[in-house]
């Protein structure tokens, strides 16, 4: 059993302390937004945040983020109302296949959080995520658009 | 919005009473099952319609959502013919089992080659009108006046002469009794009000807050979870396996063989499972393939480009041969074109309950009714015991068309009969068992007169038809006229050109790898060959790449306005930016005619940036144009990702690449600004998914070559050390 925080709730998963955190929140926290895509740290759909920064949950193991804070896409939202990211991508219409769009979304949060007025560079740097579906113009113009809601 | 893919409703499935008993009404089909209401009492006006009492419509949905776009446009064709309030829709999929038990009145479910919106939109129109007149018919007699007098409008019925409305809810449960008118007219796509604007999509808002569920997501009550392994090489087999060596591990993982080739293993989650699978000696018969490699594969295909080996015409005009033996000067190139994976974001999945007496299956599927029959196939189990529960594709590129992931779900389960099983395979499956875009190789041959001008074009294509693959039985002649997509007389992917001269061959050689239709198939690497060898033309009869394709494009109009609207908003007639160069290209595809121009700079000799991509899409018609731009812009994406870092090689009979950090995509640092020009023409109905795709990398190639004077003829650019800056 490994005690995991969880968009502030405490969770004791039945899982090796190996098992990277994204399977944790899918399979046993049961928490499906959060994304498997590669497995590897290269397409960043499995994003979440640690203690307020985004990481690729696929690459860290339930012992690393012990009594540190995990935010899934679900908890993205506050009080109920939608995350102005969120609502930028609901009116710029991001989303295609939409399954990248979770871990894009909490990539772009912690962006915000940390540059509330992000450039081109530097939404460049701080979104690495795959899209094959190629929303890239679209999330862009709505991480603009949040940054100024 | 979109209603169906709630997790009650799939409890309520779950719970083994399946939708379809609620469903399959169908006072409209002769002989089928007795007459009913839908789910909740709500009235079934006809097979695409439900109205419930509150005025919320329901649109069925039969083509699937991967992406694209369908199912927005789909409702929108609905709405416009049923006059409902746009504001009141939702959608929901029917099943491929009600489909069957219902006549296949909700007709074809096969999601690919541009066709979701084309090859149902007269149908699916007159579903729509026929439930609005059969609303208008249920008002006319409760009213007792003319239906004539009647008007139907954002879901209201509005009887002028007497003044007395009701709505579309109040009325739906009497028109559900009714008789279907014979005929029905469509309006034109000039009236549309919902039809042809650029509405929201409708399932947006749980993409933006992880409560969308894919298939990879499905919960079910005691769900097991299997990992797989498929022989790594094509056409091996599964020898043995040694499942006391997993005994012990933690999920209580089983080991079991799936058809011939594979082993799954079993455990109560994924990852447990997918560890254990890691943890498993396996014994593979490699079979006669195991030396293959991209190099044998190489030298297979140069051989058919060769006069000698044996090849099938797809087009001609006049005598090519005798024009170019004549010339004054002979222009030749050699290109080619690797295998490409789809890749799609969402690793394939189907997770399958098999009982004695039943399976279902709940997947992702570009095709559902071909899903279902795999069901059927591998569950030994008659159809009306099956059935497919259709979730939206996270990616679909084509990888979802095919049924073999299905497959392989319903035989594990089969071994884990009462309980559901799902089968997920990891991006490295994912990457090592596509069904690859195929590789070609192509040589083009220009004749030019004494007087410069061009006399002569031949392309010979020597490589892999997928349907030599896929349905044997339909080559005729030993070659594949589907291979020459985009290079056809006629058709929905015509050459856009005229040449005094032409001959196009294809010498077709099939590799031991499995080929697929990858979105925008075949144009993909002919509109490389022939676009960027149109390029090489030009620049050998000293001519403006622009005014030279002009100069072939007379008896094809349609072709040239779009790179009219290309070269007109990119400014083709003044110089670009300093250290900024052009390229162009256009083609036809998927019965769309496309065109790009691309502006980059190229750094250090091989670092290309480009600033600004210009695509024109003339699809006839447009049913939401603001979608068709999101098409066009993600289709640089794809095709550039391809063209940048794509091509999946061979190994010792191993697909040498696992996952994206030997299969990289585009990122949005890499990203061009796109802009999207829709014009539709009117009076056909054209794809837009796919054909964009085929002139991104074409316009950068050009524009690399405007640059640098360097004619790059081999994809992936990483292979000659070209990459973004």
């Amino acid at each position: 059993m490994v005690a995991l925080n969880v968009n502030g709730r405490q969770a004791e998963v039945d899982v090796e302390p190996d098992t990277p955190l994204l399977w944790a929140i899918r399979e046993n926290i049961g928490l499906t937004g959060t994304k498997y895509g590669c497995g590897i740290g290269q397409c960043g759909a499995c994003t979440v945040h640690v203690d307020g920064a985004a990481v690729r949950s696929c690459g860290v193991t339930v012992a690393d983020v012990t009594g540190k804070n995990i935010v899934t896409i679900e908890a993205l939202a506050e009080n109920g109302a939608p995350h102005r990211l969120q609502q930028a991508w609901i009116d710029h219409d991001v989303p295609q296949c939409g399954y990248c769009q979770s871990g894009m979304l909490m990539a772009a949060a912690a962006l915000l959080k940390d540059k509330p007025k992000p450039t081109d560079r530097d939404i460049d740097a701080a979104i690495g995520n795959i899209c094959r579906c190629g929303t890239f113009q679209q999330a862009r113009a709505a991480i603009h658009a949040a940054a100024e809601a | 919005m979109t209603q169906g893919f709630s997790p009650s409703r799939r409890g309520f499935i779950v719970g083994g009473a399946t939708l379809g008993a609620g469903l399959a009404l169908g006072l409209d089909i002769p002989g089928g099952p007795r007459g009913a209401l839908a789910e909740e009492g709500a009235p079934e006006v006809n097979a695409w319609v439900v109205v419930r009492p509150d005025d919320a419509v329901v649109i069925r949905i039969a083509r699937s959502e991967m992406g694209q776009g369908t199912l927005t446009g789909l409702a929108q064709l609905v709405a416009e013919e049923l006059e409902c309030a746009w504001e009141n829709v939702t959608t929901e999929y029917p099943t491929p089992g009600q489909n069957l038990s219902r006549k296949r009145v909700w007709g074809d479910f096969a999601t690919g080659g541009s066709r979701g919106i084309r090859g149902s939109q007269e149908y699916v129109r007159k579903g729509g009108a026929t439930a609005r007149e059969m609303l208008i018919q249920a008002a006319a007699n409760q009213w007792e006046v003319p239906a004539g007098e009647i008007q139907a409008e954002r879901g209201l019925l509005i009887h002028a002469p007497s003044g007395q409305v009701t709505t579309f809810g109040k009325v739906a449960e009497a028109a559900s009794k009714l008789k279907p008118p014979a005929d029905v007219a469509l309006k034109d796509p000039s009236e549309w009000k919902i039809a042809g604007k650029s509405l929201l999509r409708l399932d947006t808002a749980e993409k933006t807050d992880g409560s969308m569920v894919y298939g990879i997501d499905v919960k079910l009550p005691g769900l097991l979870n299997a990992a797989i392994k498929d022989c790594p090489v094509f056409g091996g087999r599964l020898k043995s396996f040694d499942e006391t060596k997993i005994a012990g591990l933690p999920g209580s993982p089983r080991a079991v063989k799936v058809g011939d080739s594979a082993v799954a293993v079993v455990a109560d989650s994924w990852w447990r499972a997918k560890k254990a699978l890691d943890a498993l000696p396996i014994v593979w018969d490699e079979g006669p393939n195991a030396s293959v490699s991209s190099e044998s594969i190489a030298a297979f295909l140069a051989e058919g480009l060769d006069d000698a080996a044996p090849a099938g015409v797809g087009n001609k005009v006049g005598d090519a041969k005798a024009a170019i033996a004549g010339a004054k000067k002979v222009v030749e190139s050699v290109y080619s074109y690797p295998y490409q994976n789809h890749a799609a974001m969402e690793p394939l999945n189907a997770t399958a309950l098999y009982t004695p007496e039943r399976c279902e299956v709940w997947t992702g599927t570009q095709n559902g009714e071909a899903a279902f029959a795999a069901v059927v196939a591998a569950s030994g189990l008659p159809p009306e015991k099956c059935d497919v529960h259709k979730h939206i594709l996270g990616g679909g590129f084509g990888r979802r068309g095919f049924t073999d992931y299905v497959t392989q779900a319903v035989l594990v389960a089969k071994q884990f009969p009462d309980t559901p099983v799902k089968l997920l395979w990891s991006r490295e499956e994912d990457m090592q068992h596509g069904k690859y875009h195929p590789i070609t190789q192509c040589k083009l041959t220009g004749a030019f007169d004494e007087n410069n001008q061009l006399t002569a074009l031949r392309i010979r294509l020597s490589g892999q038809s997928i349907t030599a693959s896929i349905r044997p039985e339909a080559i005729k002649d030993g070659f594949d006229p589907g291979a020459l997509q985009g290079l056809a007389a006629t058709g929905d992917a015509a050459l856009g050109y005229d040449f005094p001269n032409l001959l196009v061959e294809h010498a077709m050689r099939n590799p031991p790898v499995p080929p697929g239709f990858w979105r925008g198939v075949n144009i993909n690497h002919n509109a490389i060959y022939l676009e960027s060898f149109i390029d090489e033309l030009a620049h050998e009869a000293g001519a403006d790449p622009y005014a030279f394709r002009r100069s072939l494009m007379g008896k094809h109009p349609k072709q040239r306005a779009v790179l009219d609207a290309v070269a007109e908003r990119i400014g083709w007639k003044a110089a670009p930016p300093k250290g900024v160069f052009r390229g162009l290209a256009s083609f036809m595809g998927f019965g769309s005619y496309v065109a790009a121009a691309a502006e980059i700079s190229v750094s250090e000799g091989n670092r290309i940036k480009i600033h600004r991509i210009v695509a024109a899409t003339d699809p006839g018609t447009a049913v939401n144009p603001a979608q068709i731009e999101r098409q066009i812009a993600g289709s640089f994406v794809y095709g550039l990702s391809a063209l940048f870092y794509g091509g999946i090689t061979l190994q010792d009979g191993r697909v040498a690449q696992a996952n994206f950090d030997t299969y990289d995509s585009m990122r949005i640092k890499d990203m061009p600004k796109v802009e999207a020009i829709v014009m539709p023409s009117g009076g056909f109905w054209g794809g837009v998914g796919e054909p964009t795709i085929c002139v991104a990398a074409p316009a950068v190639l050009n524009a690399f070559f405007a640059a640098t004077g360097q004619r790059i003829r081999h994809v992936p650019l990483k292979n000659g050390n070209v990459a973004f800056v």
